[in-house]
């Protein structure tokens, strides 16, 4: 396709019929949480999109942001969003490798110099220059860099990209640093999760093709759609926290009757990420769905936040103002809430690794 | 141990509800009662909404089917049925996978997308007066 396409022209080349462009528009405005009206918008404002560049790096990573990706469960709509972009450089998905795929992302980085988005998953390690994740022999902090400038905007995939993540769990024997740490000058977006929702990666790609901008953020720069609201807010099993009935076990009455997993460590109240609406697996559900309280992966140093199976109102060190909060509901909450910030802090300043009994 | 040595409790589509059910039919009344009033059509995103195990299909259940069931085969499966209250219909465009990509209640008169969208039926014209330029063939 050539460059000075637009979307629609892309379209009718394919056959696709202006009802079926509508019915993609439809599944559009879902995808990006716009109110289902939107779609004859969208329609108007993608027949006149541009084909934009994207370059795709993978550094102190696991595969796992790509592979939430490719293993989504609505490719349809994901692969004519791909198809509408230009995927120039991506380490795994790309066909081209050694000096060909460098020369890939050089001559992309020329040609749409100022236009491309870059699209960065994994940490970037700091330490001893940053020797311990290179790719063509460049580090990956030399590499963010170079790429950086020329990029209209980046789009920061997974907590790892967004916020060091795991690599940057104490002792962070690397350095890591997220992207934003590096990169001060260039607008970026944090989609946060481990991984993160493909439908938001998506969803964010497909709000930029359509209009032309980045979506409105939170003060994580999170697109505001997707992390505006807990996962306790929108949880199915909010109302059995409001009127205080408690798992007390996995395998208890409880449990069985499907109540708030609070107790048992989930981390749902301070976790902002759509899985409670957009949920995985193709809508199948979401962890609190299968039993498991929230780990609260779309949040900075979620790892280092203490257990996962204890209590938000259980602090890492003596808090007596939430201590008992469990049970009276919402108001309460907000009380943990806050108490749980003083707990992300104390627990990162004192470690605390998650032991064998923590797990029982 | 085989699976059969797992006590496994089955739950019915009924057994469990948080109230989403009857806030959206709440809801879809007060469009019906604006469609009636001014004719302005309104739509419901399911796949916003945060359903327990089981609302879904008991929302089916209390929508029910209607006299009408269409089909839009563009990109995948399109299914539209109106419900057993006129005016309100459930559609749920599918992906060429059968995936669920939107899954939608309008309320309105007729679906904007079963409408013809006027761009389609130029292109319609076009080919239809090419079929009529072509020279007839005669059979002797």
């Amino acid at each position: 396709m050539a460059d000075h396409d637009t979307l629609a022209q892309r379209l009718i080349q394919q056959g696709i019929s202006r009802r079926a462009f509508l019915k993609f528009c439809t599944a559009m405005a879902s995808l990006m949480a716009l109110p289902p009206g939107s779609a004859q918008a969208i329609a108007a404002a993608l027949a006149q999109a541009k084909r934009p560049s994207v370059i795709w790096l993978s550094f102190q990573e696991c595969t796992g942001c790509t592979e939430s990706l490719t293993r989504s469960h609505s490719p349809t709509v994901e692969s004519l969003i791909f198809d509408m972009i230009s995927l120039d450089y991506h380490h795994t998905l790309q066909a081209a490798s050694g000096f060909a795929a460098e020369k890939a992302r050089d001559d992309a980085m020329k040609e749409f110099y100022g236009k491309y988005l870059l699209l960065v998953d994994g940490s970037i390690p700091t330490k001893d220059g940053g020797i311990y994740s290179t790719i063509a022999g460049m580090t990956n902090l030399d590499m963010l860099k170079d790429a950086a400038k020329g990029a209209a905007a980046i789009i920061s995939v997974g907590t790892c990209a967004a916020f060091g993540g795991i690599p940057k769990a104490n002792p962070n024997p690397t350095g890591a640093v997220a992207v934003s740490d590096i990169i001060k000058d260039k607008p970026i977006v944090n989609i946060s999760g481990c991984p993160p929702i493909p439908a938001v990666i998506t969803g964010v790609l497909a709000h930029y093709l359509t209009f032309g901008a980045l979506p409105e953020l939170d003060n994580l720069n999170r697109p505001k759609v997707f992390y505006g609201e807990t996962i306790h807010d929108r949880c199915y099993r909010r109302p059995f926290y409001d009127q205080g009935k408690f798992a007390k076990t996995f395998d208890d009455e409880g449990a069985r009757n499907g109540w708030c997993l609070f107790e048992l460590g989930c981390k749902g109240p301070t976790t902002h990420n759509a899985c409670a609406t957009t949920k995985w697996n193709g809508g199948a559900g979401f962890p609190i769905e299968a039993g498991h309280g929230c780990l609260g992966c779309s949040e900075p140093d979620f790892w280092d936040a203490g257990s996962f199976y204890t209590a938000l109102s259980m602090p890492a060190t003596p808090l007596t103002f939430a201590t008992g909060a469990a049970a009276v509901g919402v108001a309460a909450g907000v009380g943990v809430s806050l108490a749980n910030s003083a707990k992300k802090r104390a627990a990162k300043a004192a470690h605390q690794p998650v032991t064998l009994n923590d797990l029982e | 141990m085989s699976l059969k040595n797992i006590a496994i409790k089955l739950e019915t589509s009924d057994s469990y509800s948080i109230g989403n059910v009857t806030a959206l039919l709440s809801e879809i009344a007060a469009h019906l009662k604006k469609l009636i009033a001014s004719g302005e059509a309104s739509l419901i995103d399911l796949k916003s909404l945060p359903f327990a195990p089981g609302e879904y299909e008991q929302l089916r259940q209390a929508l029910d089917h209607g006299e009408v069931t269409a089909q839009i085969d563009a990109i995948g499966l399109s299914e539209i049925i109106e419900t057993r209250y006129p005016g309100v219909w459930w559609l749920t465009h599918y992906n060429v996978e059968g995936d669920i990509v939107a899954d939608i209640i309008e309320i309105a008169i007729i679906p904007s997308i079963l409408q013809s969208q006027p761009e389609d039926v130029r292109a319609g014209l076009d080919m239809l007066q090419a079929v009529i330029s072509q020279p007839i063939q005669q059979n002797d």
